[in-house]
């Protein structure tokens, strides 16, 4: 029979392990930064993301990032299972830097735009995009 | 999976030395590599991982994709039209097939 201290137990241990893959999951987006910046530092702002506030169908979240004075864009969605969303390098036929696309969104989270500026930093922005229905299921 | 098309929207005018938008779309089920079927296995990864736009035989826009782009996937940007020419689109499959389409531009 379970005591009342059992209970507490048992509720502690499940919650221990239900934060795990919290934890987990900041490592492959520290990753994906990391790979795209080689640990440059990243200045806030400067990218300007247009991005539904609330997404009803994960499948295809509209996305527009613009960053004046970039040469490429890194998109990450920290919380989906490969965070990489693409990566857009303007041309010297670009007319704008700037990119529209449609996105999948695992669960609601963070999206993040990392801008390669033409001197070689980096500056960011980041939305976040709550969803209703995500888009990795099957 | 059905034949892929691609489709293009430019505009219908601009002059030379313009920036004009350019929207592309093209069917294609960008398998995720996450998904399983009725039978629990999961299902390969499929996906358009790289798509270009030259004018002119200039690069554009060369955009690395990943599984979490979706379906048929859309891609509107700027580009800058300093003549009349060419609009050279390539999709490169995982499947290692190469789609392409050609958009001649007049410019005013």
């Amino acid at each position: 029979m379970l005591t009342r201290r059992d209970t507490l137990a048992i509720g502690l241990g499940a919650s221990a392990v239900a934060m795990l893959p919290v934890a987990a999951a900041a490592t492959p987006v520290d990753d994906a930064i990391a790979a795209y910046t080689g640990g440059a530092a990243i200045a806030e702002g400067g990218v300007t993301i247009t991005a539904p506030e609330i997404a009803e169908n994960g499948n295809t979240v509209p996305i527009t990032i613009e960053a004046p004075g970039a040469v490429e864009i890194m998109l990450i969605a920290t919380g989906n299972p490969t965070p990489n969303v693409g990566k857009f390098t303007f041309g010297p036929g670009s007319g704008a830097p700037m990119i529209a696309t449609r996105m999948r969104l695992g669960r609601t989270q963070d999206v993040l735009a990392i801008a390669k500026m033409e001197d070689g930093s980096f500056a960011s922005t980041s939305v976040e995009v709550k969803v209703t229905i995500g888009g990795c299921g099957g | 999976m059905t034949e892929v098309r691609p489709r293009i929207r430019l505009p219908r005018s601009a002059s030379a030395g313009d920036s004009i938008v350019v929207k592309t779309l093209i069917n294609h089920d960008m398998e995720s590599g996450q998904r399983r079927n009725s039978a629990g296995e999961t299902i390969p990864r499929q996906i358009i991982n790289r798509f270009t736009c030259e004018f002119n035989g200039v690069m554009v826009l060369d955009a690395a994709l990943e599984p979490a782009i979706s379906a048929n996937p859309y891609m509107e940007f700027e580009a800058v039209v300093p003549e009349s020419g060419d609009f050279v689109f390539t999709w490169y499959d995982d499947n290692g097939e190469v789609y392409t389409a050609t958009e001649t531009f007049e410019v005013s």
